[in-house]
């Protein structure tokens, strides 16, 4: 499957797992509001250049926006999160030419310790962003760092449960470009 | 001239970041203000769609629930039937009605539509409904909306066939409402906090309000008519800095499996709306 074709299906699948499965679930505590659509971004290819990137991120919230009926909100989130991506990833990436080798950011191409540091670092970076957009006109200091906290708990352990569940094999290319 | 290019094409990746950032913000503050956007238009008859085939299928599960909610509501209104009540004839001279028939026609004030809920959300800051009926279907922005417990919401976007509605839960909701002891008025608004409670504010305390009063729409507002249930009261928050209380108040909608609202015309809205505007204009 190209993977173009792979990437497409996900952006959908993920809009509609985040607007008709977990924003209906009954909200388990006031500080937690449960996120996983932004995997989409951290799994999209190495390859992609950083002005693509930017725009599907872009795109890629927006859509979430018109679901939600609160335009622009997610979208200045995932913008964001596109954005810091390949600096991230540059910073992480510790075999040589890994960005090269494989396709996109996984457990098998970076490793366990960076793949999971990219993912926190990111998922903190969206939940803050997104809270303090929100928080304009409501809340403390409290409401901000609780709901950073506990939101980016619940995240993560939707991020683990679907890299366990969703292996995504990862072909070690040389030499092929 | 030349460095300004120079500059442009080596941070192209961080100027394009930012127009999107800009752009993505604008939108978000823009629309907060107006609570409307031309281009929400197109993209509710949309996202409306999805939303309908979705609901296709989640209404099955909530049939039980949403056929208990409509029985106990048309109980309520056969307990209001006006043969229920019957006291003994007192009259001692014959009168003749000389109203025309259906003369109650131009004394109606509000107009009831209904509508099925085709997407909801709780989770959020700001929710919204989305009900399946739009401009073509008689609905305006600015219409109340209820349910069959409580009121839910007011209209705020409409397309051809789909309207979104702001719900109860939503920070820039407000409606009037009143102790049903008493008639104390006050904004009912939502914190943002938890979807199970909102707030009614400015209640003096010289009101006498107990744990489980009911709170009901007031008659000054614009959007619902009078005595439309809120909600009822759970927690009584002293203010200490002023003579008033805030109440915490339990919404008598489940907002978690709402599947069918009433859409209310407020057919005098126009006319009231320009004797309070003309007036304002004169005093000034």
């Amino acid at each position: 499957m190209s993977e173009l074709l792979k990437n497409t299906i996900r952006f959908i699948l993920f809009i509609l797992v985040q607007v008709f499965i977990l924003f209906k679930m009954p909200p388990l505590h006031r500080f937690i509001t449960p996120y996983l659509y932004y995997l989409f971004i951290l799994w999209l290819p190495f390859n992609l250049s950083r002005t693509g990137l930017t725009l599907v991120g872009f795109i890629f919230g927006l859509t979430l926006d018109y679901f939600s009926k609160y335009p622009g909100l997610h979208a200045a989130a995932c913008t964001l999160i596109a954005y810091v991506r390949p600096f991230v990833i540059g910073l992480l990436i510790s075999q040589e030419g890994a960005d090269k080798n494989y396709i996109s950011p996984s457990i098998v191409s970076m490793g366990w310790a960076p793949y999971a540091t990219y993912v926190i670092v990111l998922t903190l970076l969206h939940h803050t962003w997104l809270v303090i957009l929100e928080w304009m006109d409501i809340g403390s200091v409290v409401y901000l760092i609780g709901k950073v906290a506990a939101s980016t708990a619940i995240s993560l352990l939707l991020i683990l449960l679907t890299e366990l569940l969703f292996y995504r094999k990862q072909k070690f290319r040389t030499n092929t470009i | 001239m030349r460095n300004v290019f120079l500059f442009i094409r080596r941070h192209f990746n961080f100027l394009f970041f930012l127009v999107l950032q800009i752009i993505a913000l604008s939108f978000l503050f823009r629309y907060n203000k107006f609570h409307e956007a031309a281009f929400m238009n197109v993209s509710t008859e949309i996202t409306g769609r999805i939303n309908e085939k979705y609901n296709g299928i989640e209404y099955y599960f909530q049939l039980k629930k949403t056929n208990e909610s409509l029985v106990r509501e048309n109980l309520r209104l056969r307990q209001q039937l006006k043969d229920n009540y019957e006291a003994p004839d007192s009259a001692r001279r014959l009168f003749y009605d000389t109203l025309r028939f259906d003369s109650g026609m131009a004394m109606r004030k509000y107009n009831i539509m209904e509508a099925k809920v085709v997407g909801n959300t709780t989770a959020l800051q700001s929710n919204y409904l989305t009900i399946h009926r739009g401009f073509a279907q008689g609905v305006r922005p600015n219409m109340g909306v209820t349910g069959p417990q409580g009121i839910v919401g007011s209209v705020i976007n409409v397309s051809e066939n789909f309207a979104t509605v702001m719900s109860m839960l939503h920070r820039h909701f407000t409606v009037i409402a009143k102790l049903k002891n008493g008639s104390e008025t006050g904004p009912v608004e939502w914190d943002g906090l938890s979807p199970l409670f909102v707030t009614l504010r400015s209640i003096p305390r010289s009101a006498k309000v107990a744990k489980g009063d009911t709170v009901l729409t007031s008659q000054t507002s614009y959007t619902f008519p009078a005595n439309l249930m809120v909600g009822t009261v759970y927690e009584i928050v002293p203010d200490n800095s002023s003579n008033f209380y805030t109440l915490k108040i339990r919404p008598s909608t489940n907002f978690f499996n709402i599947e069918y609202v009433y859409v209310i015309d407020n057919m005098q809205f126009e006319e009231q709306k320009r004797i309070e505007d003309s007036t304002r204009k004169k005093v000034q």
